[in-house]
This record gives C-alpha cells, sequence and structure tokens, in this order.
C-alpha cells in the first residue's frame, strides 16, 4: 500500500510501464514494419494513419519508437545486469577482506575504471571491434561494475561489524557464505534502487552512444540515432526530433522517480527517519 | 565604343560612391566539410588540399575552366607534332613564385620528372606514364616527349596533381605551400582554418579578392547554422540537400547546383564470393531502385547512371535500362545464380550523406530479394584502412570524384578488383587513340564493358551544391574537378 501512495514512485513507475510494455509489444506488433521504406511518404506530419509522422525514409516514427524503446531498454537492462553481476561479488569479496591485497586490487581497479568516462570506453571498444549494440553493453557495462562495486563494498563493510555477523562467524561459518546469507539479503534493497538509477542512466548512456552513431546499428532503430539523423530537419520537420527527444526524456524521468520513489519505500535509513 | 564609354564611366562613378559609402568586401569565408591533412597536392590523393590549393595557389601547365574545357594557364601555348608524340610548351614569361624566384622551363621539368619517378608519392602517377623525356629548351620553351600518343595529354596536365612546384621550396610544401598562383598561401590554424592572400605581383589577370579564409566545419549541422548565421560566405559542396530549398527561399543566398565528376556507384568486391558471379551482380543491379535513392538520400538531387560515367559528357551513352528496377527479375537472377534464398554480406559505409542514407535504403532494397546486409558506418580512415587499401568488404557506397576516371576499371589492385583483359586492352587503346572520334568510340565501348560485367552497382552522378551569399560572383556551378576557383570571385555590392 505503501507503494500506491507514493506519488513519485507512481509516476514514475507508470511512465516506465507504458515503456516497457511499448517495447514489449513491439515483439508482436508494430502499426508499420520499421525495415521497410517508403520514400514516396517522407517526412509528413503526424496523421491519423501515422500517429508521430514519418521520417526522411518514410518510415513511421511511432513504430520506430517503440522498437527503439527494446533496444534502450535490452541496451541497459543488460549493461546493467553486467555491472550487478560483476560489481557486487567483488564489492563482498572487497567488505569480506578489508584492507587485504584482494580489497586493494579490486578498489584500485575500480578507481581505474571509474575514471574514464563511458563514452571514452566504448570509443575504444568500438574502434577495436567495430560499432554494434553489442559493444555498446560491454562499454556500459564495465561502467556499471564500479558502481555497483563501491555501494556493495560500502554497505557490506558496516554490516560487518554488526553482531549478527559476528555471531555467524564465531559458528564457523566462512566469508562466501556469511557474504550469500547474510549480508546481500540487507543491502538488496540498496541494489534496487541503485539498479533503478543505473538503468536509466544506462538508457541515457545509449541514446549518447547511438547520437554518435556508436549504439545499435542501421535498420535497427535507436533513439539516439533517430536524434543524429533528424538534426539537419529539425528546422522543417521538428516532429522528427521532438518525439524521440521525449521518448528518452520521459523514460529517463520515469526511471528516475521511480528510483527516488524506491529509495523512500525501502531504504532503512529514511524509513526509520519518518 | 561610345556606349562603352559612357557605361565605364558611369560604373567607376557609382564603385567610388559605393566606396565612399562603405568599404567594398574584399574578402571571403569559404566553409569546407573536410580539413585537407596537408597542403601539396602532388603528394596525395585528399581532394580537400585541391579545393585550396587548386588555381588558387598552384597552377599548371593547363588548367580546367568552369566548364571543365582545358584552358593555358602556366603554357601560354603549345605545338603538337605530327606524329602526336612531341608537345612544345611556351611558357608566360616573367612568372614568379611567392618566395620571388622565377617560374621557368626547369621548373617545369622538375616537376614532371618528379612526378614520374620510381619513388614519387603522386596520387595520380598514371597521369604521367606515358611520358618519355621532359627538356627545357630555353627559360620559357619545355618540350614533352610521349612514348605513344596520347589524345588526353594536356587534360592530365591540367589536373591538381600536375601543378608546377619549384625544387627550392617543395620539401615545405605540406605545411607551407609555394606556387604560383593569384593568392599566396597565409595561415593555418590546425582543425579551423587556412587563410589565402591575393598575390601582387601575379603574372595573369589579377584576383578580385584581397583575402580568403576556408573554414573547416564537419558537422552538417553546424554548417547549416554557419550558413545561416553568414560566418560563412559560401559553402561549395555543402553537405545536406535537405537544407537547400531553405537556402532558396531566403533572399540572402543562391544556391547552385551543377553536375560533379563524382560518379556514386555501390562497389562491389569482384573477388569475394558471391560476388565472382556476374549473375550475381546483375541480380544486385535489378534489386535497387536508382530514383528512390537519389530522392531518399540526396532529396531529389542527382542524375541517374547506368556505368562509371559522367551524364554531362558527349560521349556518355544511358544505359540505365539494362540496370532497370525490377525485384522479380533480381530474384529468379539470383536463384539462377545459386543462390535462391540470398546470402549474407557488408555493407561500409563512409561518413557522406549519400553514402549513410544510400546505404540504408539500399540495404532494405537488397533485403527484399533475400540479400542480407549488414551495416557498418565507418569513420573515413577506418574506410580507407579496411575497404580501399584492406580489400577488407562486401559491398560499400563511394563517390568516385576524379575526372574521366573510368580507367580505373584497368587496374585489377584497385579495391573493387575488376580484372578483365579485355578492358585492360580497351584502355590500352584509349591511351593510343588520339582522334577524336576513335576515342569516343572507345569510350562508347568501355562504357558498354562495365555496364554488361556489372562490375559495380551504378547508382547516380553526385549534384554539385553550393550555397553563398546572394552578392558573390564567379563561383563555380559544376564541378569539374575539385577546386574552390576564386580567381574571379568578388562581391556584387
Amino acid at each position: 500500500m505503501a507503494f500506491l501512495r507514493n506519488r513519485s514512485f507512481m509516476i514514475g513507475a507508470v511512465l516506465a510501464t507504458v515503456f516497457v510494455a511499448a517495447a514489449l509489444l513491439s515483439f508482436l506488433w508494430t502499426p508499420f514494419d520499421v525495415t521497410k521504406l517508403d520514400i514516396a511518404h517522407k517526412l509528413q506530419k503526424p496523421t491519423e494513419l501515422h500517429w508521430f509522422g514519418t521520417d526522411h525514409f518514410g518510415r513511421d516514427i511511432f513504430s520506430m519508437i517503440m522498437v527503439g524503446a527494446r533496444t534502450s531498454i535490452a541496451v541497459a537492462v543488460l549493461a546493467v545486469g553486467i555491472g550487478i553481476l560483476l560489481g557486487v561479488p567483488l564489492g563482498l569479496a572487497a567488505a569480506a577482506r578489508k584492507d587485504s591485497l584482494l580489497d586493494e586490487i579490486i578498489m584500485r581497479t575500480n578507481d581505474l575504471v571509474f575514471a574514464f568516462p563511458a563514452l571514452l570506453i566504448a570509443i575504444m571498444i568500438t574502434a577495436v571491434f567495430g560499432p554494434s549494440a553489442v559493444n555498446a553493453i560491454i562499454a556500459i557495462g564495465i561502467f556499471n561494475i564500479p558502481v555497483f562495486a563501491r555501494l556493495t563494498r560500502g554497505a557490506a563493510l558496516t554490516l560487518w561489524t554488526r553482531d549478527f555477523v559476528l555471531s555467524a562467524r564465531v559458528a564457523g561459518k566462512s566469508a562466501p557464505h556469511i557474504s550469500l546469507e547474510h549480508i546481500l539479503p540487507n543491502i538488496l534493497n540498496l541494489l534496487i534502487v541503485q539498479g533503478s538509477i543505473q538503468f536509466s542512466l544506462g538508457i541515457l548512456a545509449e541514446a549518447g552512444l547511438s547520437y554518435v552513431g556508436l549504439g545499435a546499428q542501421p535498420p535497427i532503430p535507436s533513439w539516439g540515432r533517430m536524434l543524429a539523423e533528424s538534426q539537419t530537419m529539425i528546422s522543417f520537420a521538428p516532429h522528427l526530433a521532438i518525439f524521440p527527444g521525449m521518448a528518452i526524456v520521459l523514460t529517463v524521468l520515469g526511471l528516475n522517480l521511480m528510483g527516488d520513489g524506491l529509495r523512500d519505500l525501502l531504504d532503512p535509513k529514511i524509513r526509520r527517519a519518518r | 565604343m561610345k556606349h562603352t564609354t559612357m557605361k565605364l564611366a558611369l560604373t567607376s562613378a557609382l564603385a567610388i560612391t559605393a566606396g565612399m559609402a562603405y568599404a567594398e568586401t574584399t574578402d571571403i569565408t569559404i566553409g569546407m566539410q573536410l580539413e585537407p591533412p596537408h597542403l601539396d597536392p602532388t603528394g596525395a590523393a585528399a581532394g580537400a588540399i585541391d579545393s585550396v590549393v587548386y588555381a588558387n595557389i598552384f597552377e599548371g601547365l593547363t588548367r580546367f575552366a568552369a566548364d571543365g574545357s582545358i584552358m593555358p594557364a602556366l603554357a601560354e601555348r603549345w605545338m603538337i607534332s605530327e606524329d602526336g608524340l612531341t608537345y612544345t610548351f611556351s611558357l608566360h614569361s616573367g612568372v614568379k613564385f611567392h618566395d620571388g624566384t622565377s617560374m621557368d622551363s626547369q621548373d617545369v621539368k622538375f616537376s614532371l620528372d618528379r612526378a614520374r619517378a620510381e619513388e614519387s608519392t603522386n596520387a595520380q602517377k598514371t597521369l604521367f606514364a606515358g611520358i618519355d623525356t621532359v627538356e627545357a629548351l630555353d627559360p620559357t620553351t619545355v618540350r614533352v616527349t610521349l612514348s605513344a600518343p596520347n589524345g588526353a595529354f594536356l587534360f592530365n596536365m591540367a589536373w591538381g596533381d600536375a601543378v608546377i612546384v619549384a625544387p627550392e621550396t617543395i620539401d615545405d610544401a605540406k605545411t607551407h605551400p609555394v606556387g604560383t598562383g593569384p593568392f599566396t598561401f597565409t595561415n593555418w590554424v590546425q582543425g579551423d582554418n587556412i587563410t589565402i592572400t591575393k598575390n601582387a605581383d601575379y603574372w595573369g589577370t589579377p584576383a578580385k579578392l584581397d583575402s580568403a579564409t576556408f573554414k573547416f566545419i564537419s558537422d552538417p549541422t553546424a554548417a547549416f547554422a554557419a550558413v545561416m548565421a553568414e560566418d560563412v560566405d559560401a559553402f561549395p559542396q555543402y553537405p545536406a540537400p535537405e537544407n537547400l530549398p531553405q537556402f532558396e527561399a531566403d533572399p540572402r543566398f543562391q544556391v547552385l547546383v551543377g553536375s560533379t565528376e563524382g560518379e556514386t556507384i555501390l562497389s562491389t568486391n569482384n573477388k569475394m564470393p558471391p560476388f565472382d558471379n556476374v549473375k550475381v551482380r546483375e541480380a544486385m543491379s535489378h534489386a535497387i531502385d536508382r530514383q528512390a535513392i537519389i530522392d531518399g538520400a540526396m532529396f531529389g538531387l542527382g542524375t541517374p547512371i547506368g556505368t562509371h560515367f559522367a551524364p554531362h559528357n558527349p560521349d556518355y551513352i544511358d544505359l540505365t535500362g539494362q540496370s532497370n528496377y525490377d525485384p522479380a527479375l533480381a530474384k529468379s537472377l539470383l536463384a539462377e545464380a545459386g543462390y535462391p534464398d540470398g546470402f549474407e554480406t557488408t555493407l561500409k559505409l563512409p561518413p557522406p550523406s549519400y553514402a549513410r542514407r544510400g546505404g540504408e535504403i539500399i540495404a532494405a532494397q537488397l533485403r527484399e530479394v533475400g540479400i542480407n546486409v549488414e551495416i557498418s558506418n565507418l569513420e573515413w580512415a577506418q574506410w580507407l584502412e579496411q575497404v580501399f587499401r584492406g580489400y577488407d568488404f562486401g559491398l560499400t557506397i563511394v563517390s568516385h570524384t576524379e575526372p574521366m576516371d573510368i580507367g580505373i576499371y584497368a587496374r585489377p589492385e584497385y579495391y573493387f578488383q575488376y580484372d578483365s583483359a579485355a578492358f585492360q586492352e580497351l584502355m590500352e587503346d584509349l591511351n593510343a587513340a588520339t582522334e577524336p572520334g576513335d576515342r569516343s568510340f572507345i569510350l562508347k565501348a568501355a562504357q558498354r564493358m562495365i555496364a554488361d560485367d556489372y562490375v559495380n552497382g551504378y547508382l547516380f552522378q553526385l549534384a554539385s551544391t553550393t550555397v553563398a551569399n546572394a552578392n558573390i560572383v564567379g563561383l563555380w556551378q559544376n564541378a569539374p574537378t575539385q577546386a574552390t576557383d576564386l580567381t574571379a570571385v568578388y562581391w556584387n555590392d
């Protein structure tokens, strides 16, 4: 019930749901085929037939936004997945062996990766392997690893000093065992909140990468590339930029609001303060 | 006579009045999309070099005029021997390089010998291949002897790669070009602009402008903003055809649409299966709808071509019907070739919009007949590395902007790797032919041969699009060679 009463969570959840639903629906149905060009009907303003108009190749922009949502969400989900799957175990390990050589190696490597912006990593990767959605996922994913590793280590360290962990150690449980059984469940809320925020950053990063041509390659529609391609036509066909732009803004806004709401609802410190 | 005098007097009176009101504009800022890698036109293929230096800084024995005809330049006149083997050039006297040294027959001999030398880095060495000897008879007379008659020799000497340079200054030409032209090189701010200034000691008709700045703007959106804000006065080869109607509607600007020598083709790796099968190439040519590409990628600008030849050339033959858009025929040809379900290949695209947008359209059209194309967008450096030098591609789209370049099909090592003994023989015949009638006949046969072999997908002739301030006079409408000839440009205000 608390979820329903939290307004920012609700607005965010509705926005995010709309785009996730659009992405899922696009697997089954889109108003038009996004790979089919219809040059005779290019640059049409929004009409009953083409709700968001058509682009410079006569493709239906509404359909492209739907499939573009799929691209964005897939890239962001997988990238956050990489971050969680690699970052959380690293953070747990570093916390379990605080101040050890392992801790130093993990955290300093994290700092090193953190020092490079995601875009720079992406350019490096695409320079070697060529631009593609997979490489965008890897680039954004690598950027996510230190975020989760740090968060996990920080939160886990405070838990390691708590009495229930101490009693587990006295009972002879191994460090990996304690990390999985006692630490991880207690930081799960934190990870969920961070995950939703990283997810929105991932969508932004994907849009940014495909805007500069390093994301999904044509003919796979992507919001960032739609924006880039509309740039020279914005003065006479503004709908080409408005719709993908709004899609990015609303999705990121929705996920951020949802993340904020989740923090209010799940973070024990804030919950206790109420 | 009296009438002319009156008119002259009136004009000068007007000019004086205007001059009193405000200073006449004598400088110009030219927008360019690509920055040249350096400024020695005899040392690289990059067209951006010629866009700055051709006719402005460097001159050759002959030159291209705005309409593509060959005009005398440093050579005042020439005599051709009966057998077509000996060209005796009379040079203009009193021509000086920008460093004050005089240009004479020794410089011509040096330039031509340097370009055709074994270790020469000239990008168009074939232009000089037929030269046997170059002799400086006296300071203003040069005799060039060819090993075989060459009907295109004067044309070859007009290229930017054949300009006359001085032995003392050529080593620094990459950063400090010294030529004989009406403008001298002044400054190069790397990554931003190049400035050239009027040459006060020019041997011929002096330039009307006092200075010109070439400003490099790679992003089409930024180019649009720069022209709209009047930060640049003219933008030849304007990169975004979709913006031209807006400029046309704006009284501040003029839009010059003309022809170029740029055959835009779907280059096909002729050595790579399945493209080594002519049936496959023929099938692809019928899968492509040229008009859709011209409309979709170039917003209607461009002339369809059916072979590798410029449509404005009198020897051009229209072979577009031979590769008309017929997806059903394409499918049956693919089946005949043994690919009833199509195949997969790569399409590597350089940055210009004709390639990026044209590539998306072609990929969609090929998909219709079952050919699955994986697009990858490359920067120029990557494209040169992977496609042009590495042969690592199935398909690519590029505009071949050199004038009269059908000869590239006689080079089996050229990146699309068409290796036909019959065509190579034909080009040898062409080089030997001096009679206009014979040349025309051979050129037509050559166009047919590459169309019959479906070597590449022939798409359209790139249009030359220049956006300029409405008061600028004298810019080239057509682009017979890559150049921004400012020698006759002035402001009409």
